[in-house]
């Protein structure tokens, strides 16, 4: 289907075309991810993809990896027609994907994972065996050409995040890709390691590679990308030149004209006494001198992106995870060393972001899940009487409408939303003085999602002070009464929903306002 | 339609009825006082533990060093009793002996469920070393013969009747009767469930997951004890060599009884019945002079055969 890529890759073609898509549709079911998007991306450049959630960034990069087939339209790369039925397919014509999710095998060595799947061999005495000399040979060579200096016997669980990412980028190169994708590449990693990262990307660029680049960070997109397209619900709606752009340009290319449109809700009143404050809180490589109060009936958001370390600090506060430094006073008393059995019994309840593998247990009935962190309250002394837990179970299923055929059959059985639900509702058990929500409404359908977010501000108006993280940042608007800003693992703004605007709120996170 | 719902609600049960019926005509001898007792006597030992080891299995873990465990305590009891008998008088010495046996299981036991909490070493392996150090440390204590201190009344213990009823068998109820009560009506035993089903989102609700774990362990560690001072009763001596490869006979049974290898899912009932069908089987086997050849391949195929009906009963029910 193409021309062998390795001698392609390495002459840099100025000003031609890399890969033209035509017209590019999807269809999901009843949802339209893509719609008729057309673009001419040139050879030898940085390309960033920008949009916010759901505007069809994914699906492109899926259909341009072909990981997922286009329900219409058309792909040329280099000038020749193409259509890839898998990503190995893609992968033969020279397209290569770095996910953000690394997937290096921890324990083997930089050359063996640069190589995986793909070792030299050679026949020794009629058996064929690996040829060691020809492989480590084949990796440093490329390690030097990029520029990267590791250690190639070393197992890659050994180098930083920051590190593994760039030898996943090395495993890619290896490939002699004409177009290498990169999806989120520095959502994980510390400012220095970005540096290193982007000295790469500009390094593999000189050697005629063409890059899409995906990134929630505005900022760094003006120093590594050459072009910014822009998506917007499912349609390519611009593409500018990044010497000359300007954030508000771009950040109005991505939001249009659109108004956020609050839902009805009651009008933020005075507010409550403190009763969830941090002071000082780091973990190391998560988050630094996090600082700030929570008050009663107070639903507050924190907004960021992926990777800001909004989930290490809720994690952090409830003791799921260890922490450095700082202070947390929850209702008035200091909190030494927080583990969730005390939390708990403090009267502070958390939803992780994977209800499935955190929050439930799947196999286990309806009844059983709703009343897991509740266990003191329906027992006396050790025994627990079922009787008891009976009003627990139905006060929960009737509060939030959890829709269940019987609380006896698996939890599993339930729909996203009513999951969702049954998560809260294990908390909502323990009368908790603190909620932390996180990521309450992935997975969830539009019509859950709005009582979801009706139950945690009811839940509010009756005293519970509550912590909202959201990728959406939309729902934040729409739900809290005040709005800290992450970003990087630190608090750097706040915002008031009542008056800022989605653009304000992206503009905050993404590190450009 | 009656009689299918029956067999997919109480698939066990019902095999067990149709074997012991099957038996009593087929087994010259099965259906008398005399080997009905004689069954429930030999089931008891093992039995006690696999109550405990269907905790420690819910919970998510194992225990394979059940079997020196009962050795060890034996041995542990007669060798104190021997020590302490001239010193305080028997009946004193037997029971400071048979506290610090259980005592001393209880504390290995939960010390396996803190090796796991800290160093993150599964229990297999913690107790599978436990299997060998517990064989030799029995050895030790007796030198490699049985140490036989113990008094003649000593034996009621373990073959004594009462009403009629061997002694053991009280004790094998009231173990069954706690556990059945510690796993359906209590928190630890709602929290043993939620651990073993997920251990994260136990631990994410607040459920103190290690103590529950430990205790589970802990409390295997004093039913192996009770069954060792039991057996130690019935041979009147402390035998390193009693009790060789019973873990195996317990994790089967639990394993027939139902309950799920990779944690919380398991009833102790089902355990009851998987004791019960291992026992008549092998009683039922022996009197029909089946060869002890045949008889290990028949209650190797029964856990498999067991397993696959359960797994194919789980499926009927999904649809």
């Amino acid at each position: 289907m193409a021309v062998p890529a390795s001698t392609a890759a390495r002459q840099p073609t100025i000003m031609a075309t890399a890969i033209k898509v035509d017209r590019l549709r999807k269809v999901y079911g009843p949802t339209v991810a893509l719609d008729g998007a057309s673009h001419t991306f040139e050879a030898g450049q940085v390309h960033a993809l920008v949009g916010k959630n759901g505007s069809g960034k994914s699906t492109m990069v899926k259909i341009l990896n072909g990981a997922v087939q286009p329900t219409a339209g058309e792909i040329a790369l280099f000038g020749a027609p193409v259509s890839f039925a898998s990503p190995a397919d893609a992968m033969a014509a020279g397209v290569v994907t770095v996910y953000q999710e690394l997937s290096l095998v921890p324990y083997m060595s930089v050359l063996e994972n640069v190589l995986l799947g793909r070792m030299p061999s050679r026949r020794m005495f009629g058996v064929e065996r690996i040829d060691w000399a020809e492989a480590r040979q084949r990796v440093e060579a490329l390690l030097d050409e990029i520029g990267l200096d590791l250690d190639i016997d070393r197992p890659v669980s050994r180098y930083s995040v920051g590190q593994q990412q760039m030898i996943e980028i090395a495993k890619a190169y290896s490939l002699h890709p004409r177009l290498l994708l990169l999806d989120e590449p520095t959502s994980a990693l510390a400012a220095k390691e970005v540096e290193m990262l982007f000295a790469l990307i500009r390094r593999l660029k000189e050697r005629g590679v063409t890059i899409i680049y995906i990134s929630h960070r505005l900022a760094e997109l003006f120093e590594i990308a050459d072009t910014a397209v822009v998506l917007r619900d499912g349609q390519l709606v611009g593409s500018l030149d990044m010497k000359t752009a300007t954030n508000q340009a771009l950040i109005d290319l991505m939001f249009g004209d659109e108004a956020h449109a609050a839902i009805d809700r009651e009008t933020t009143t005075s507010r409550g006494a403190p009763v969830l404050e941090v002071k000082g809180l780091t973990r190391e490589g998560a988050f630094e001198d996090i600082d700030f109060t929570l008050h009663r009936g107070e639903v507050l958001g924190i907004a960021g992106m992926l990777g800001a370390g909004r989930t290490e600090l809720m994690r952090a506060i409830f003791g799921a995870d260890p922490l450095d430094r700082g202070e947390i006073i929850l209702d008035g008393q200091p909190i030494d060393k927080p583990n969730p059995h005390l939390m708990t019994k403090l009267g502070l309840g958390y939803t992780p972001e994977n209800r499935k593998e955190e929050g439930l247990i799947q196999f286990h009935p309806i009844r059983a899940n709703l009343c897991m962190a509740a266990l003191d309250r329906i027992a006396h002394g050790y025994w627990i009487h079922r009787r008891r837990e009976a009003p627990h179970v139905n006060r929960q299923v009737d509060d939030l409408s959890i829709k269940i055929g019987h609380a006896e059959h698996a939890v599993s059985s339930l729909s996203g939303g009513n999951q969702q639900k049954v998560v809260i509702g294990n908390w909502l058990n323990i009368e908790p003085k603190v909620m932390f929500y996180d990521e309450p409404s992935r997975g969830v359908d539009v019509n859950a999602k709005r009582q979801i977010f009706q139950i945690i501000r009811d839940k509010a108006r009756q005293g519970v002070a509550a912590l909202f993280v959201s990728t959406e940042l939309e729902e934040l608007l729409d739900v809290c009464d005040r709005i800290l800003v992450m970003r990087d693992g630190h608090l750097t703004g706040e915002l008031d929903p009542l008056t800022a605007t989605i653009q304000d709120l992206y503009g905050a996170s993404m590190g450009t306002a | 339609m009656f009689i299918g719902t029956l067999f997919r609600r109480y698939p066990l049960e019902i095999i067990l009825v149709i074997l012991f019926v099957g038996l009593c005509f087929a087994a010259p001898g099965f259906f008398t006082v005399n080997n009905q007792l004689n069954v429930l006597r030999n089931i008891t030992m093992q039995g006690i533990i696999a109550f405990g080891m269907t905790m420690v299995i819910v919970s998510g873990e194992i225990d394979l060093s059940v079997g020196s465990g009962v050795a060890f305590a034996g041995c542990l009891t007669a060798w104190i009793t021997e020590f302490l008998g001239n010193l305080i008088g028997l009946p004193a010495a037997i029971a400071i002996a048979c506290m610090v046996a259980i005592a001393v299981l209880f504390c290995l036991g939960y010390t396996t469920g803190k090796i796991r909490q800290v160093f993150n070493v599964p229990t297999f392996i913690t107790t599978l070393a436990m299997l060998t150090v517990l064989f030799g440390a029995a050895n030790l204590i007796t030198g490699g013969f049985p140490i036989t201190s113990f008094p003649y009344w000593y034996n009621f213990l373990g073959s004594g009747t009462l009403a009629g009823i061997p002694f053991p068998v009280f004790i094998f109820a009231a173990v069954f009767g706690l556990v059945y009560f510690l796993m359906n009506y209590t928190k630890f035993g709602r929290a043993l469930y939620a651990v073993g089903g997920n251990l994260e989102a136990a631990r994410l609700s607040g459920i103190n997951v290690w103590r529950v774990k430990c205790l589970a362990l802990g409390l295997t560690g004093v039913f192996t004890a009770i069954s060792g001072i039991l057996i130690s009763s019935l041979i009147l001596s402390g035998s390193a060599s009693a009790a060789r490869g019973w873990e195996l006979d317990i994790i089967s049974a639990v394993i027939i009884g139902g309950t799920s290898l990779f944690g919380g899912k398991g009833r102790i009932w089902g355990t009851l019945i998987g004791v019960l069908f291992l026992g008549i089987i092998v009683n039922g086997m022996t009197l029909l002079n089946v060869s002890e050849y045949w008889q290990y391949v028949v209650r190797g195929g029964l856990i498999l055969g067991a397993v696959l009906l359960n797994q194919l009963i789980e499926r009927l029910h999904e649809d």
